[in-house]
């Protein structure tokens, strides 16, 4: 059950200059995928980062429940079993919803359809529904989603903030 | 009460006696047509098969209504939803195929089984696989208590059938890669004595193929060692994964790390295979590409030389496994109250797994042979002189994604 694409480049933008964002990162509740969590974990740590994370088959509730206990700066979702767009609409849609989460930061990545390759339209729909950045793994991608995460965090990370 | 010995077990002992290795797929599809031939395919290949129905991730988690509403509305599942059909379509299914020369084995993923087996049960189907640790830690956020009464409740039920029920043992597989051999060996034979302690009187004990062929069959034959110092009175064998990791993105390297486990099974004297085709890395495999793999496996085995000689005196492996499984043991009076426990205490912690209820402390990293190293034993009881280790460095991130596609470097072409 380890199928992921994450690559890095050691020397990419995005380590933190001054204090250290907080991330809650976490998977979708049908998704039982472990090691991108484990990888996403340290590459945003070796960032510069504070990462919680809430592992894979995490429910919605518990989700919620997480990020109003940890107040994080940013809210990371990370699936790739294929129903992302479909569990992360799940997800945005109960945090947008919450009085308390509904401005938190949150970007999804990874295989978010059953086809691989990239999909502008579950990508325009996710944006939609609340998300603010999206980071779709298509085939072949051999670490271009991670490099455009890593360049959105290095981008936001005032606003972040 | 008077038993009769499960066909799975029967057919795999006919097997052991002519030193032939038992191959098997993994296989589901939500609609029961597709699931009949595609058990049909793999009983019509010419090989010593066992056939495999895989379920899917709405009944691994207990969501049969949202199987059902699947099935209703022809979306397609990622496997056969055994509870929301019912067992009188799975009868069905299975009528004619299922017997002695074709064995039926259910897989599912699931840390609370119960209307799984139940519904196996009234299908007439008597094998499936899993475990109390193995199917909570890697693959649910249900809290390890909750899964091990669960488990407890299971294999008691599958005790209590009439025929001799068979259950193997996921604990050699774990996260698929970057585990330690002594933990995996210890872990799938825990399961095999917590199923025991149940009254299940057929198990299988499993590993999934590493990184070192060498290392490997020092875990097998621990294994097969353990299991035999603790598992006497109890039908037993063991089964082997093909690799469960990163898998090769090449036709020709996903061939040969196939290849590579028929070639391990074969000289440690494994019983049965569990086969992984070349679109492993790719997606869901097909009929065909299921088959093809299993010829080749059976070709593959009839290739080889039989079973080398077991290593003589105790492995690193054989004493890691060894001290775990008796450490364990010495917390309480049965497995269903020691494993949780253990977890508790981090005398048992699986590198990297995020679950609530592992520690977490522990790392796992491959040495320039390809062996798999501890590199940091965290709470586990193992002494620096079998493998102990707390190294204060972090595995980073570029040695992590490194290791973890171990197989996809050594066997991929490089594309330039």
């Amino acid at each position: 059950m380890t199928t992921f694409q994450i690559e890095q480049t050691p020397d990419g933008p995005g380590v933190a200059a001054g204090s250290p964002l907080k991330f809650v990162l976490s998977s979708v509740q049908s998704d039982s995928h472990m090691w991108n969590l484990v990888a996403l974990q340290l590459i945003m740590e070796e960032m510069g980062h504070e990462v919680v994370n809430l592992g894979a088959c995490v429910p919605v509730d518990r989700l919620l429940a997480a990020c109003r206990d940890e107040r994080p700066d940013c809210l990371v979702i990370s699936t790739i079993n294929g129903h992302g767009h479909v569990d992360g609409a799940r997800v945005i849609s109960a945090l947008r919803a919450d009085p308390a989460l509904a401005a938190l930061p949150t970007v999804i990545g990874g295989k978010l359809g059953v086809r691989g390759d990239a999909d502008a339209e579950l990508e325009t729909e996710l944006l939609a529904l609340g998300y603010d950045a999206v980071f779709h793994v298509g085939a072949g991608d051999s670490g271009q989603a991670i490099e455009s995460f890593r360049e959105f965090v290095a981008a936001n990370v005032r606003t972040l903030r | 009460m008077t038993t009769a010995r499960s066909v799975f077990s029967s057919f795999v002992a006919e097997h052991r006696r002519r030193r032939t290795l038992v191959v098997q797929p993994r296989m589901g599809f939500s609609g029961p047509v597709a699931m009949r031939r595609g058990l049909r395919a793999v009983a019509e290949a010419g090989v010593p098969a066992v056939g495999t129905v895989t379920l899917d991730s709405y009944t691994r988690t207990g969501q049969h209504d949202l199987a059902a509403m699947s099935i209703a509305s022809g979306i397609p599942l990622n496997g056969y939803p055994l509870v929301a059909l019912g067992p009188a379509v799975t009868a069905e299914l299975v009528d004619g195929l299922h017997g002695p020369r074709f064995p039926i084995q259910v897989r599912h993923g699931s840390a609370q089984p119960e209307d799984i087996f139940a519904a196996m049960l009234e299908s007439g189907l008597d094998a499936s696989e899993g475990g109390p640790v193995s199917y909570c830690l890697p693959y649910s956020s249900v809290p390890l208590r909750t899964a091990t009464r669960s488990w407890s409740r299971s294999a008691s039920l599958l005790a209590e059938q009439t025929v001799d029920c068979h259950l193997e043992s996921f604990g050699g597989c774990m996260l698929g890669q970057l585990c330690p051999p002594g933990l995996l060996v210890a872990l799938s034979v825990l399961e095999c004595l917590f199923f025991a302690e149940h009254g299940v009187r057929s198990v299988s004990a499993s590993y999934a193929q590493q990184t070192s062929p060498e290392q490997d069959a020092e875990a097998l034959w621990a294994m097969r060692r353990l299991c035999a110092e603790e598992l006497a009175g109890v039908d037993h064998h063991v089964v082997l994964y093909t690799y469960m990791g990163l898998f090769p993105e090449s036709a020709a390297g996903a061939r040969e790390l196939v290849a590579e486990s028929v070639r391990l099974a074969v000289r440690t004297g494994t019983e049965r295979l569990i086969v992984k085709t070349t679109a492993e890395a790719h997606r869901i495999p097909t009929v065909e590409e299921n088959v093809g793999a299993l010829r080749l496996a059976h070709a593959t085995a009839l290739d080889q030389p039989g079973p080398a000689a077991p290593p003589s005196g105790d492995t690193e492996v054989y004493l890691q496994a060894r001290l775990l499984v008796d450490e364990v043991r010495s917390l309480a009076p049965t497995l269903a109250e020691a494993l949780p426990a253990a977890f508790e205490r981090g005398l048992l912690d699986v590198p990297y797994c995020l679950h609530p209820d592992n520690g977490n402390e522990t790392r796992c990293v491959l040495d320039d042979d390809g062996r798999l190293q501890w590199w940091h034993t965290g709470r586990m009881p193992l002494p620096a002189a079998l493998g102990g280790r707390r190294d204060h460095d972090r595995v980073t991130a570029t040695r992590l994604l490194a290791d973890l596609s171990y197989h996809r470097r050594r066997l991929d072409p490089v594309l330039s």
